[in-house]
């Protein structure tokens, strides 16, 4: 070949990457002004419209502190307060300390079968809230089999506070467990080798180094425990008799009385109390250090008969109770007429949602959660990898829109799923606004579900791109192959295990959730865990303990499948993860 | 390249995609019907429709009486629906008042019995039946705590039915508000309201929906649920051990009842649905759940309900209790609402 042909050839394959070049800036940036938009106008600008609608009148004129004077007057408004308060301290007090003795039983002692327990306590996340209500009633209410259980205890009725409180702690245990399992899993030996020498007793070992190693997991377990049951509207709304609490008032508000700027201003004062619990936990957090340094040792349990013999029967009694609610429903879901014809049928799955008008319910859940799964996990994984993989000065012009990403991102951990849902009201359904029309389609429903779940799914990706090395970036670009393929080609299939972690979690709880989704649904998108609610109401319990139960099952299965999948994916592709540690 | 654009997009052209299918389905003859119907109720009564009407597809906006009756309200500038289906009298007097209403002879209106249509010519409003107050009350929870059936109103106050009584909302659901309106009627305001606060002592809970009470009585949660017929029979049915009781002092009541709203740019599929709403096809339907239908040939008597159901009925003033509703409402709300849990 000559020379001048081969200067031919080279710059004939310099000019198109080149172009790759332009374009992979271009990509860069879209992907970055792509993400931002869409937090923007399906997330912050809702949230927006609450604050100015919370200062308006019916008629849109400014009205100030006025409607914040007017709900504060109102004759309810006292009760429904220090009935919430007292809701969420009460569930706080017995799920934190529940949750920490299961997690001290499977992190500190050597009880047999801990994986088994671990699954076991993880089942209420599968299940609406609005299961553990009703199960509760089949089991306490007045003709329920364990009633004499609860006037041991000096209580007369279920309905109330009571039983808002033990549906409410079923629902938010494996929340506080995860948390405190991963505070107890890490703790240096050496400590607990000095306390022995010393010749401290157990008691005192526990106070001194358990305790203190685990504060911080525990203050976030309260404060996470305290903010979901602030904002728990299914459960008070079927098992809440006469008691009154904020969560509700703003459903009667918004869809009973159509005040929407009532409906703001309840927003704002149920904002309150999570804002609140999310700064403390955040101050705490920054102040926690790292409990292991490179010379310390693992912890090892040391056998411990009567220890091990008592935490073994308190797992076994927990995870047995945890199944029993589960059971219930599903039992009660299968019984023809309970309590007085208890033989088995099928009728409640079949002929109850038909004559309820309710059969799309359960499929409208499922597109709905595929939906959100889909889209969810693309949006969350490809918006994590465009905010801490594309180089910042391919974006140049554009970075300060980074940390306003990160904040949004962050954002819907604080924000209750009620408040997103009465914004989207706010400002979807805005005479005004030219997305008006998405107002009770599926896709809104969507949307706001994928936002409402955004910042676990979030943290999950950026952890999972953390570990990989930035040197993949740099040498494509050496390579001259632009970004893009290599988070097609490397990226994405390196971190499948995480996606489709991410995908379980929206699937997951875009089957289980209500309280976003409430405010948002029309008549032909009711999702099954809504329809739940309307066969409470209209009486038909066997009914709603069968949609809950085909929902546990649903999401069980799924799971079940994607954990297989990732076992498998990680055996066959990723056994680089294991020799790169070894 | 263009795959990778592809892939960003991708969500977005989901969303876009879903939105112009939801607009292109909105495009079909689509009648927007609110309604406090029963759930139960409404498939039969649309197949009905759209057997006579394939071409008029409906969308209904569902939720009790008081709930429909706000949305609507608060919808008044910028409606929504065409026609209201299904929803109480008093109501659609209100809207009556506020002009929300196109008022329509419907074909065949003068075999509806006159007192079970709006007065004007023409009406605003046309009934389909007659609801009325019903207590479910549980025989083998009564027998089990030896409480007696009551005959009267007046009855549910005493001790024995402490705790045992639910009722529904009279701010959320229509059957809750002919309760309490109704013994306002029989009673005299000033006694009416001390009959309701001896009630309230009695009261274990009060439901957002008028179907609840009784369905909650026939599990046997609490023992008497004040509800209505159509719920008391169809639980009874269901082989629950209930018995249908009839106060003596008489029933409140009222319509469910159609119109058309002002402002639907679907007249014509609206006034077909209306005149629907009064053939005999239709009353044959509304007969096989209430006792009294407005066309009075076409009453079927109810396995559960007595002969002489209409003459207990109560004389109901309809333009008094949608006058007085805002402040019904409040004053019951006052007194009850903001008390704690009665125990």
């Amino acid at each position: 070949m000559s020379a001048a042909a081969h200067v031919k050839a080279a710059s004939f394959k310099v000019a198109p990457s080149k172009l790759a070049l332009a374009g992979e800036a271009l990509v860069a940036r879209g992907g970055l002004v792509l993400l931002a938009t869409t937090l923007l106008v399906f997330l912050a600008v809702p949230l927006v419209m609450i604050l100015i609608r919370s200062a308006e009148d019916r008629d849109g004129a400014w009205v100030g502190l006025a409607n914040f004077v007017a709900y504060l007057n109102s004759p309810s408004v006292g009760n429904s307060l220090t009935n919430t308060l007292q809701f969420a301290l009460m569930t706080t007090l017995v799920t934190v300390p529940l949750a920490f003795v299961f997690a001290f039983a499977i992190q500190r002692s050597r009880i047999p079968y801990k994986g088994l327990w671990r699954n076991v306590a993880m089942i209420p996340i599968l299940a609406p809230s609005l299961l553990a209500a009703i199960s509760f009633i089949y089991l306490f209410g007045n003709q329920g089999w364990l009633k004499f259980v609860i006037e041991w205890f000096g209580i007369k009725t279920i309905y109330g506070m009571p039983g808002m409180v033990l549906a409410m702690t079923f629902s938010s245990f494996p929340h506080a467990l995860m948390i405190l399992l991963a505070a107890l899993a890490l703790s240096d030996a050496r400590l607990y080798e000095v306390a022995e020498a010393l010749g401290t007793s157990e008691r005192r070992k526990f106070m001194t180094i358990t305790l203190p190693g685990a504060k911080y997991g525990l203050v976030s377990a309260c404060m996470v425990v305290f903010t979901m049951a602030v904002s728990e509207f299914g459960i008070p709304k079927i098992i809440g008799g006469n008691t009154q609490v904020l969560a509700v008032d703003i459903y009667k508000q918004v869809i009973g009385q159509q005040n929407f700027q009532i409906g703001a201003v309840v927003s704002l004062l149920l904002l309150l109390p999570a804002v609140v619990a999310y700064g403390i936990d955040h101050l705490v957090q920054r102040r926690a250090q790292a409990l292991l340094t490179a010379r310390s040792v693992p912890y090892q349990p040391r056998r411990a008969r009567l220890r091990d013999g008592l935490l073994l029967a308190f797992v076994v009694l927990v995870s047995a109770a945890l199944l029993l609610v589960v059971g219930m429903a599903a039992y009660g879901s299968l019984v023809k007429v309970w309590p007085y014809n208890l033989s088995l049928t099928l009728n409640h799955y079949t002929y109850g949602f038909k004559e309820a008008g309710l059969e799309h319910a359960y499929w409208n859940s499922l597109s709905l959660g595929v939906w959100c799964a889909l889209l969810g996990s693309a949006i969350t994984f490809t918006g994590a990898y465009w905010l801490e993989k594309t180089r910042r000065d391919q974006t140049e012009g554009l970075n300060f829109l980074r940390p306003a990403i990160r904040f949004q991102a962050m954002l819907p951990m604080a924000i209750p799923g009620m408040v997103l849902g009465i914004g989207y009201i706010l400002f979807f359904n805005h005479p005004a606004n030219p997305l008006n029309f998405l107002y009770g389609t599926m896709t809104v429903l969507v949307l706001s579900t994928v936002m409402h779940f955004y910042s676990s799914s979030h943290l999950t990706a950026v952890t999972a791109l953390k570990q990989i090395d930035g040197e993949f970036e740099s040498v494509s670009a050496s390579l001259k192959v632009p970004f893009y393929k290599t988070f097609w080609r490397v990226t994405v299939p390196v971190c499948l295990p995480s996606i489709l972690d991410i995908f379980r979690y929206y699937f997951v709880n875009a089957m289980t959730t209500i309280s976003c989704v409430v405010f948002l649904y029309s008549p032909k998108t009711t999702p099954a865990s809504v329809s739940i609610l309307q066969l409470d109401e209209a009486g038909a319990i066997g009914s709603a303990a069968a949609m809950a139960t085909l929902i546990v099952v649903t999401a069980a299965v799924v799971t079940g499948v994607i954990f297989t999948l990732e076992w498998w994916l990680v055996r066959r592709t990723q056994a680089w993860r294991n020799t790169a540690q070894s | 390249m263009i795959r990778l654009l592809t892939r960003c997009i991708k969500p977005l052209a989901v969303a876009l995609l879903a939105a112009v299918a939801t607009l292109a389905w909105a495009q079909k003859t689509t009648l927007v019907v609110y309604t406090a119907l029963e759930t139960d109720q409404l498939k039969a009564y649309q197949e009905g429709f759209n057997k006579a009407n394939p071409d008029i597809e409906i969308t209904w906006v569902r939720d009790s009486t008081g709930v429909v009756t706000t949305k609507l309200l608060a919808e008044k500038n910028n409606p929504k629906a065409d026609v209201i289906w299904g929803l109480a009298a008093t109501s659609m007097a209100i809207f009556d008042n506020e002009g929300m209403l196109v008022p329509y002879a419907p074909a065949g209106l003068n075999r509806l019995v006159p007192q079970y249509r709006d007065g004007k010519n023409p009406p605003t409003w046309v009934g389909m039946d007659v609801w009325g107050a019903t207590i479910c009350f549980n025989t083998a929870e009564a027998a089990k705590r030896n409480i007696p059936k009551p005959e009267t109103w007046k009855d549910l106050t005493k001790p024995v039915y402490k705790g045992q009584i639910v009722m529904p909302h009279p701010a959320s659901s229509g059957t809750g508000f002919l309760d309490v309106t109704a013994w306002l009627q029989i009673y005299g305001e000033a006694e009416g309201w001390k009959f309701m606060d001896a009630l309230h002592e009695n009261v274990a809970q009060y439901m957002h929906s008028g179907s609840r009470p009784c369905a909650t009585a026939a599990n046997g949660e609490y023992t008497l649920g004040i509800s209505f017929e159509y719920r008391a029979n169809r639980e009874k049915v269901q082989g629950k051990p209930i018995d249908l009781v009839f106060p003596k002092e008489g029933l409140g009541w009222d319509l469910e009842a159609t119109g058309i709203h002002k402002g639907t740019k679907n007249l014509a599929a609206a006034q077909k649905l209306v005149d629907w709403s009064i053939t005999d096809a239709a009353m044959a339907m509304y007969a096989k759940n209430y006792a009294i239908v407005a066309v009075s040939s076409m009453n079927q008597p109810l396995p559960n309900v007595p002969a002489d159901y209409g003459s207990r009925l109560v004389k109901n003033d309809f333009s008094w209790a949608a006058k007085n509703r805002d402040r019904i409402l409040a004053e019951w709300s006052k007194r009850y609402e903001s008390k704690a849990a009665p125990k």
